[in-house]
């Protein structure tokens, strides 16, 4: 439209635009009568016309379903500021998002040469999956660890074994993300000491590590501190983070797991970014400069089945936190208002069941993340219902993402459903839902009373019963488990088994790591840690310390927690 | 009341690590629905606390939820100190991300049924209705 390209109207060219634009809605509602009538009229199937989050869906949307919005406003353009199209101007044009598949298992030096496969693979980040026991902070070697070394992801109980799961891969080249909440900050110590031996410095190193503790009380449950010393640690990333490692994210605010856990899109949507600006208050609380730390704060959302609206979701999570960010916390640099996400497609979604279904699963709901404009992507494997993905499952999930970015031409245009009139409504929707679930949390008393009284966790739960209720019913459909039932129940795939002598192997490595240390330097680092703990400076040089000297995990978690305790969960059902 | 009206108190528990509870809870609710005496541990038990719970709270099931891989460590110590206990009249069950070839194996150590990924929870709960109607008659 050429009057836009214009700087100013006439007021009679601007009476003419509006006169117009009456006379087309009011047209448009004429026939919309006549297709009502043709609508009403037609057989329907019996079936549920709802998203998997029970959103009711209109069988039409047209103009008149947004015919108050200002699209200039409210979608802005690609790389500015409402951030609606996508985060950057140039979105796949100049870069297609980081394929980043999370992998981890056994021992450090497995773990290694599965990386070095996905990297030979054209990966081209790579993302650790840690053991429960290192999630929840114990050594290898220690009595709770026991039976789950090395089961669910790889084993790291100190420097020693980071050293080994990057042996040969250099960290100032690969983007490195650690799903780590609980104790993250000292397997970020880790880390960044593990750079040191490869002689880095922080600042090179590019990657995330997960250090959204908000979302383990809510939803993931890995947690180690109560929740006001966990922000403390969390707020002391950000800080070291911003001098000293200025292209490491310091935290990936997730969705992931709060959807994973039961709850609906809105609900994903509106719990992680109420957490993200819990972090954004208690960095400016701690006389932080927003627009020096908020720049890398990093999301992760998780993409569901619901092709349209987990596209919305991401497009309503940008435009949200922009808006938050400028207008509520004041930050005044755009880096601060730019939310950028990692994206993993449903592991819930995955079916037992017929499992090879499931690789047509994830192709749609990667599909749904690149449209919604996902920075970086993993996308699930067809086995991971049953345990551990294997080589070929893998292999499968990761060209599913190649096919998508080289085949489909998805990449081709920036925000190709931009306009549509149902991803719109879908967008809005979800904004004004995710409103509507600040102002209960704020009537609640806010995050971290909410997490106390169990909120989250009773709302995470009753999504999740009502969504076991749909299934069950069999309203909503699930292909292979509720209908189409053929050929179900026995496991037709191969699967990966762990290896049991994985934890003897791993407690003989601890035992050779603790005898070859410096003990005096381990008690002197620790007990620095443990006096630290009592006043409130940064804590991340102590432990980073501590790292250096071989302390373990589990050694570093109890220095802290003599003084921080321990969390205890509110337990409901 | 005759004690085969008497209701089946369930005590649904989450060992070892994992803290993925959504399938603990959702059991937990639907057999509370069922009729059945629910009490649910919360996250993180070592077997010693379940047991324990178990004997202080003199039930006749122990459903255990476990995602983690950890199901043949964490399954037949459960029975084994709950027959330390006492305890051998408590049905061990659960389900989780647990291979058929381990299933199998455990049921042979004296665990009782197991359900993986996609269970209808009315499954489930016929199943230890039926245990617990079989357990009185006996």
């Amino acid at each position: 439209m050429s009057t836009l390209e214009r700087d100013v109207l006439s007021r009679a060219e601007l009476d003419a635009l509006v006169r117009e634009q009456e006379e087309q809605l009011a047209d448009l509602r004429s026939r919309l009568a006549e297709w009502q009538r043709a609508f009403d009229s037609s057989e329907k199937r019996d079936a549920a016309f709802a998203t998997v989050s029970g959103r009711e869906i209109e069988p039409l949307y047209t103009p008149l379903d947004r015919a108050e919005a200002d699209d200039v406003d409210a979608l802005g353009l690609p790389g500015f500021y409402p951030f609606t199209r996508g985060p950057y101007a140039s979105m796949y044009r100049t870069r297609l998002w980081t394929m980043r598949q999370f992998a981890g298992f056994a021992t450090a030096e497995e773990t290694n040469a599965r990386y070095k496969y996905l990297l030979e693979q054209g990966q081209t980040g790579l993302s650790v999956a840690f053991d429960f026991p290192t999630l929840m902070g114990y050594d290898a070697d220690h009595a709770r660890a026991l039976g789950e070394v090395g089961v669910c992801g790889v084993a790291v109980s100190s420097l020693d074994d980071m050293e080994a799961l990057f042996q040969d891969i250099p960290l100032d080249r690969v983007s490195v993300s650690m799903t780590i909440n609980g104790p993250a900050i000292i397997l970020f110590a880790f880390y960044v000491a593990a750079a040191e031996k490869q002689g880095l410095s922080a600042d090179v190193l590019r990657g995330t590590v997960q250090n959204d503790i908000l979302k383990e009380y809510q939803a993931q449950h890995a947690w180690v501190y109560p929740p006001e010393p966990a922000l403390r640690l969390i707020v002391d990333m950000f800080e070291w983070c911003t001098e000293h490692a200025p292209k490491y994210n310091p935290i990936s605010i997730s969705g992931y797991h709060i959807r994973e856990a039961g709850a609906t899109a809105a609900e994903e949507l509106a719990f992680t970014l109420r957490n993200g600006f819990e972090y954004v208050e208690r960095g400016i609380e701690r006389g932080l400069d927003v627009d020096l730390f908020a720049p890398r704060l990093s999301f992760f959302f998780d993409v569901h089945s619901d092709f349209f609206e987990e596209i919305a979701k991401l497009r309503a999570a940008r435009r949200i936190w922009a808006r938050g960010m400028r207008e509520k916390y004041g930050a005044k640099n755009p880096e601060s208002w730019r939310l950028r996400t990692h994206a993993q497609t449903a592991g819930v979604s995955l079916t037992a069941h017929q499992a090879e279904n499931n690789i047509v699963r994830v192709a749609y709901q990667a599909m749904a993340a690149a449209l919604g404009g996902t920075q970086s992507l993993h996308t699930n494997s067809m086995d991971e219902t049953l345990a551990l993905p294997t080589e070929k499952a893998v292999r499968i999930a990761l060209r599913t993402q190649q096919i998508l970015a080289h085949e489909s031409g998805v990449p081709n245009t920036i925000d190709p459903l931009a306009g549509s009139y149902y991803v719109e409504s879908l967008t809005d929707d979800l904004e004004r839902d995710a409103e509507a679930i600040f102002a209960e949390i704020d009537s609640i008393g806010g995050v971290v009373h909410g997490i106390e009284q169990g909120w989250f966790q009773q709302r995470i739960a009753t999504s999740a019963m009502r969504q076991q209720r749909a299934i069950e019913s069999g309203e909503r459909v699930v292909v292979g488990v509720n209908r189409f039932t053929d050929g179900s129940g026995a496991i037709e795939i191969e699967t990966l088994t762990m290896d049991p002598e994985v934890e003897r192997r791993q407690v003989e490595y601890m035992a050779k790591m603790r005898a070859a240390r410096d003990d005096q330097a381990v008690a002197r680092t620790l007990a620095a840690l443990t006096e630290a703990c009592h006043g409130d400076g940064n804590l991340f040089p102590k432990i980073l310390d501590c790292a250096r000297a071989y302390c373990t995990l589990y050694e570093i978690r109890h220095g802290m927690e003599q003084v921080f305790g321990s969390y205890k969960e509110p337990v409901s059902f | 009341m005759t004690d085969s009206q008497r209701r089946v108190r369930v005590l649904v528990a989450k060992p070892g690590l994992d803290g993925h509870d959504r399938g603990a809870k959702v059991i937990a609710s639907a057999f509370r629905d069922a009729g059945f005496e629910v009490i649910y541990t919360g996250l993180h038990q070592t077997p010693e606390m379940i047991v324990s719970a178990a004997v202080q709270e003199d039930v006749d099931v122990v459903a255990m939820s476990v995602l983690s891989g950890a199901h043949m460590t964490l399954f037949p110590r459960v029975k084994e100190l709950l027959d330390e206990a006492g305890a051998d009249h408590v049905l061990v069950t659960g389900g989780g991300i647990i291979p058929e070839a381990d299933m199998e194996a455990l049921e042979a150590r004296g665990v009782g049924r197991l359900f993986g990924p996609g269970t209808r929870t009315t499954d489930a709960i016929a199943y230890v209705k039926e245990w617990f109607a079989q357990r009185e008659t006996v």
